[in-house]
């Protein structure tokens, strides 16, 4: 099990990661989510033990791993850009870990076999890494990273450098993997479809800190800030003012009834979320006039004369007035 | 633009600055080896009696020097040539550089020296040489002296013998013909190897063997027995800045172990100043300058009735029995010896 | 529109491409290829492939790969640590160093020669300084005329080679492989060992090649510092057609070293070609020492880099400035200390002078010939560069023409003026023909990449608004290839003015050049002699050193360093 603890990262004199904190049991598979910057590849490398954090600790199994080099950590780590080694063919990129620990040779071509027909790349044995696709070099870096048996794998957004449709095949692949191996996992990426499928639990990272962990469904259904609910592209976010203690709150839009989770002040700002998909029921409205449609692939997306966008399944015209039934939320 | 126009005004200067001499004096070039030496007081005296300014220039050593003149045959590099001594006047004569001219002052020149029937190429002056070696060093390190070619093979003189490079110094390959002369070919190879296994030195030239690697001169080096003159003690003594009694080197003038040198001068083919150049040879045959060159170039005039310094006739022995070779084997062989040499002392 | 439609045209049009060839190629068949075929004519005949002659061209090549191999392996031995100091580590000077590691390159020989000669000869700092202390009468170190003379001096000459290359390959590893290595189980000595070390091998290769090339051409180390006992086949090549006259022989070694120095030349190319295979820029910077052990390995190495290459080069215009010793024949006393009179005494002409003219001249000479070199090159380079830029069939084929004279060595280039043109050192203007020669290909490999790196769309697009084809050319071309011609015009001025070897043979006496007076100086005793030699070897490090600053500046991204 690792647990991060307290972590603190610098870079330039900026602070980068503050106050990181997270664990990972056994055979789970958690992922970092966040913007491109935003230090997550950082926190990877700092857990693989390639770079020292500035405060806090790693701990394995409640032993500190400050003292531990990387190369005896045993976590395997996967690179977007794969990183094989060009000088050495398939199996000996796969094989090198096994290597490194003085395996023997039978040992090490049954199990570099045995990883590879897990990546479905058998046969690959002789060809040179430089020869293969960007979906072929990835399995091949996947297949190398789990051949020594590592006690914890290390994602770095390894499906970044390839295109939609192989990132699709080789997602669902992964979650097959990871499903069949129960490694526990690290899986870092700033793609919420990634994250959803493989993923246990998430952690969203923003500025540096963790604001928001749970269950995939957990975060969708209840996002606890602007951001979040922003970055996940959940609907529109926008400012409202609570004008009487009936749940009632005031918005440039109109005024809407939200149950929040918790009471708050009249007068008092807060945030609301209107999801794009129309409410069956309820009493909120919106009638505005519409100034885009867009098509896409089983809805239209409207977007509405102030900036709120729905999908709905009926094209309406642009500039046509249209109401809609929506769904209000609170933030945080 | 700006680096153009830098680049441009360089450019300019540099061709101003090659812009023809102002007109005055007719000059004469005059080509010699490193060693040439004359007083200032002769060459101004010709200089003023024939409206000439004489400019020397310097060539290197006598075999590379004479090799720049074949090459330059078409365009030469001056009007005069000196230097070329009785080893190279072969390959000298067969190249045709020279022009002829039988100068009225040959006739004050004994015959023997007159090694060219054609006068294409005249003797100036002619000299021995043999092994000299530092009498101080000697006998500081109780050494006893060499008596010939042989004794210089003996274990107590290891390293202490400097030589030039036969293939651009005429007094190493002087030398060279004087083992050849005294062992025969091949035998000569035999002797160099032991000498190269007792810790010959070479150099390239004259100068840097006797002015840096000698011990008893200026340079303070490592070699007490350099190829030299037999002059060489004589020179000493005439150039000493306070008067010295004894000189501090000597020459080993045993038989077979000093070669007898000749120097020639020649008027070199398409010279744009035949007259004049005429003149000057005349007059390095003539009496002034042949009395100068004892004192400048240590060595012996070849002209009749020149008065030599005391200390030629004190201090520098004419050798008994010097070395000599046909001019024919010279010419025959002389490329094949200075190759076999170099292959068995320097590579 | 019309306009660029034309310009295009006339650019494709094979007939302009031939005319775009005809100067340089002219220029390589009558200097060149001509020159060559005599040589070939001279060396390749019956009489001349004697068993005795074979014999000695056996010998001689031998010699020359004996010592280029160890010169190499030192080369080596110095240059992969220091590659990786550069690579991987950040300190103090850190630029000051590496310029100084590469400011030997680009000095001409003598100048190196003359440098060591100042420092450890046996008038130089060290053995004088020795003599001092202890009382010796001799020189205590015996370096001019020994094997490791020359091979120190290639060591210092061509370390930033190794430097430059690998240290390039090293910095542009991806660092994510060292990573992965290290996540897979490898320690530092084995992510050296599998992973890095395997990856250099490509740079470290062509790195050894390109200095054994060097090496093996190598002349005026060889001659100045070696002495007579050491013949290479430049030097062989010299010993016999300018000491013996024996034509023939010399153009046999000739052909020889052009056999070698192209299949070596062909080899590096090869090597080099691979150089590209991992590159992904390392963003950061490298980091400072850490551990005390890291400490102390930068601390040595840039001690030794410094010293190693900072005291020869210091020891030059010093000891031009330092009375010493003697003059040659000198009776009276010395008077010891610091002394401007060798620079004063090289604008005197003394009746019995070395040379025709003050050798003060020798500089004008040079910087005659210098700037003839760079116009002739230019003229030359400028149509064979955008020929080259925008290569066809034809340029496929011409091509490794032009690259031919880079493999002939100087002294053969040289040999062949003089075979070809009948034994013939007709006029001071061979110099810089040969000058032109030497520096064509680098002149052309410097101003090839500016022009193949002008895009066309901004022709088009230039043209679109209305500019003339020159206008085209001044607006869009030229502030492109602006910084490439002071480029490529201080190459070629650099490398006429220390150019030796061709000279040496070619020279007449009286238009010496800075390099022969140096040579000439040299080779004479005394402290005058010596003064002389070490002052203008001064004058020429410091307009050297000018030169490849400019250079330097200029520097265009993409265009090749070797």
């Amino acid at each position: 099990m690792l647990e991060v603890c307290g972590v603190d990262k610098t870079y330039e004199a900026q602070p980068l990661l503050q106050n990181i904190s997270f664990v990972v049991g056994a055979s789970e598979t958690i992922c970092l989510l966040g913007p491109s910057g935003s230090g997550k590849s950082t926190l990877l490398r700092m857990i693989a033990g390639l770079e020292f954090p500035d405060a806090g600790r790693i701990l394995w199994n409640g032993m500190d791993l400050a003292s531990t080099p990387p190369h005896l950590r045993d976590f395997g780590l996967v690179f977007q850009d794969y990183a094989l080694f060009p000088h050495l063919n398939v199996f000996d990129n796969v094989a090198f870990g096994l290597k490194m620990k003085d395996r023997s040779s039978e040992e090490m071509r049954a199990r570099v076999a045995e990883v590879l027909d897990l990546v479905s790349l058998r046969g690959f044995d002789h060809r040179k890494v430089t020869d293969l696709s960007g979906g072929e070099q990835q399995r091949v870096a996947l297949a190398r990273a789990l051949a020594p048996r590592p006690r914890l794998l290390l994602f770095d957004e390894p499906l970044g450098a390839l295109d939609r449709a192989l990132r699709e095949d080789l997602l669902n692949e992964l979650r097959g993997i990871l499903l069949q191996t129960q490694i526990p996992a690290i899986y870092v990426t700033h793609d919420q479809e990634e994250a959803f499928t493989l993923a246990k639990r998430v952690l969203l990272l923003h500025d540096g800190q963790i604001v928001q962990q749970g269950a995939p469904a957990d975060v969708w259904s209840k996002p606890n800030s602007v951001w979040v609910a922003q970055f996940l592209g959940l609907g529109n976010a926008i400012e409202g003012r609570v004008v009487d203690g009936k749940w009632r709150v005031e918005t440039r839009f109109g005024v809407f009834t939200v149950k929040c989770a918790h009471r708050h002040q009249v007068g008092e700002n807060l945030h609301l979320l209107i999801r794009p998909l129309a409410a069956r029921a309820g009493m909120n409205q919106i009638r505005a006039r519409v100034m885009d449609v867009v098509f896409q692939q089983d809805h239209f997306k409207i977007t509405f004369d102030g900036g709120l966008y729905f999908y709905v399944k009926d094209e309406p015209k642009i500039g046509q007035k249209f109401g809609i039934k929506v769904k209000l939320e609170c933030l945080g | 633009m700006k680096r153009f126009s830098i680049l441009l005004s360089i450019f300019l200067f540099a061709v101003a600055s090659c812009a023809p001499k102002p007109a005055g004096p007719q000059n004469l070039t005059v080509m010699t080896h490193d060693s040439f030496a004359v007083s200032d007081s002769v060459i101004q005296a010709f200089e003023q009696a024939n409206d000439v300014k004489v400019t020397f220039v310097k060539g290197g050593d006598a075999g590379e020097m004479l090799n720049k003149a074949i090459l330059s045959k078409s365009a030469p590099l001056a009007d005069v040539l000196y230097g070329v001594d009785n080893t190279l006047l072969s390959e000298a004569l067969s190249a045709d550089i020279y022009e002829p001219y039988a100068s009225p002052a040959l006739k004050n020149i004994p015959a023997e020296f007159q090694l060219d029937p054609s006068d294409r190429a005249l003797p100036v002056d002619h000299g021995y040489v043999c092994v000299v070696y530092d009498k101080t060093y000697f006998s500081t390190h109780n050494l006893s002296a060499p008596q010939s070619l042989e004794d210089l093979m003996k274990p107590e003189y290891k390293g202490l013998l400097v030589m030039e490079n036969p293939a651009t110094s005429s007094p190493g390959l002087d030398f060279l013909f004087a083992t050849i002369k005294h062992f025969g070919d091949p035998d000569y190879l035999g002797y160099w190897k032991q000498l190269r296994a007792n810790g010959l030195v070479v150099v390239d030239g004259w100068e840097t063997a006797y002015y840096t690697n000698f011990t008893g001169a200026s340079g303070q080096g490592a070699q007490a027995m350099v190829v030299s003159y037999a002059t060489d003690p004589a020179y000493e003594v005439m150039s000493a800045p306070t008067p010295i009694a004894e000189a501090s080197v000597a020459a080993v003038v045993g038989p077979d172990t000093c070669f007898h040198q000749i120097e020639f001068v020649g008027i070199l083919k398409g010279t744009q100043h035949l007259a004049l150049a005429q003149k000057f040879v005349d007059f390095m045959l003539g009496a002034p300058f042949q009395a100068d060159v004892p004192g400048q170039m240590a060595v012996y005039p070849v002209a009749l009735n020149i008065a030599l310094p005391d200390a030629f006739t004190k201090f520098a022995p004419i050798p008994h029995q010097p070395a000599a070779l046909s001019s024919d084997d010279i010419e025959k062989n002389r490329d094949a010896w200075i190759q076999a040499w170099t292959d068995a002392v320097l590579h | 529109m019309l306009g660029i439609a034309s310009l295009h045209e006339m650019k494709s049009n094979s007939y302009s491409r031939v005319l775009l060839w005809l100067a340089p190629l002219t220029f390589l068949g009558v200097l060149f290829f001509y020159p060559w075929f005599r040589i070939l004519a001279f060396g390749l005949s019956f009489e001349t492939l004697k068993p005795d002659n074979l014999q000695l061209a056996f010998h001689v090549l031998l010699f020359t790969s004996y010592q280029a191999i160890l010169s190499t392996l030192l080369t080596l031995l110095i240059g992969l640590p220091s590659a990786y100091l550069f690579a991987r580590y950040e300190f103090r000077g850190k630029s000051l160093l590496r310029a100084l590691t590469t400011v030997p390159f680009m000095l001409p020989t003598v100048v190196v020669a003359a440098g060591f000669n100042a420092l450890l000869g046996p008038r130089g700092w060290i053995n004088l300084a020795l003599m001092h202390l202890f009382l010796l009468s001799n020189p205590p170190i015996q370096f001019v005329g020994t094997l490791g003379a020359i091979l120190l001096a290639h060591v210092f000459y061509n370390t930033t080679i190794v430097i430059r290359l690998v240290s390039n390959a090293l910095s542009r590893l991806d660092p994510k492989l060292e990573q992965a290595a290290r996540a897979l189980g490898a320690d530092h000595r084995r992510v050296g060992w599998h992973v890095t070390l395997p990856l250099l091998r490509p740079s470290i290769l062509a790195a050894s090649m390109l200095v054994f090339l060097f090496d093996f051409t190598s002349f005026g180390v060889i001659l100045l510092l070696g002495g007579p006992t050491f013949a290479t086949l430049e030097v062989e090549i010299y010993v016999q057609a300018l000491q013996l006259l024996n034509l023939p022989l010399a153009a046999l070694l000739a052909f020889l070293q052009l056999l070698c120095t192209l299949a070596f030349s062909i080899l590096y190319s090869r090597l080099s070609a691979q150089l590209t295979i991992q590159s992904a820029p390392r963003a950061a910077h490298p980091p400072k020492a850490k551990t005390a052990s890291e400490k102390v390995f930068v601390l040595a190495f840039c001690i030794l880099l410094f010293v190693f290459f900072v005291l020869p080069m210091l020891a030059l215009p010093l000891r031009s400035v330092s009375r010493l010793d003697a003059d040659r024949g000198q009776q009276t006393p010395i008077h010891y200390g610091f002394t401007a009179g060798y620079y004063a005494e090289l604008f005197i002409n003394r009746s019995n002078s070395l040379f025709y003219v003050p050798p003060i001249n020798a500089a004008l000479n040079s910087l005659g010939y210098a700037i003839t070199t760079v116009i002739l090159s230019l003229l030359l380079g400028f149509p064979a560069a955008s020929a080259l830029a925008k290569p066809r069939a034809l340029e496929k084929i011409l091509d490794p023409i032009l690259i031919l004279p880079l493999g002939a060595s100087a002294v053969t280039l040289a040999l062949g003026f003089i075979i070809a043109f009948g034994r013939l050192l007709i006029s001071p203007w061979m110099v810089p023909l040969a000058h032109t020669l030497v520096a064509l290909p680098f002149v052309v490999r410097a101003l090839q990449p500016a022009m193949a790196s002008i895009p066309d769309r901004l022709r088009q697009a230039a043209s679109t608004m209305g500019a003339s084809p020159f206008r085209v050319w001044q607006t869009v071309d030229w502030p492109i290839l602006s910084r490439a011609t002071l480029s490529a015009a201080t190459f070629a001025f650099t490398i006429s003015l220390g150019e030796f070897g061709a000279t040496l043979l070619l020279a007449r006496p009286d238009y010496p050049t800075i390099p022969i007076a140096i040579y000439r100086f040299l080779s004479l005793p005394g402290a005058l002699n010596y003064g002389q030699a070490m002052a203008m070897a001064t004058l020429l490090m410091a307009l050297t050193t000018a030169g490849i600053m400019i250079i330097e500046k200029q520097r265009l991204p993409g265009a090749g360093e070797f």
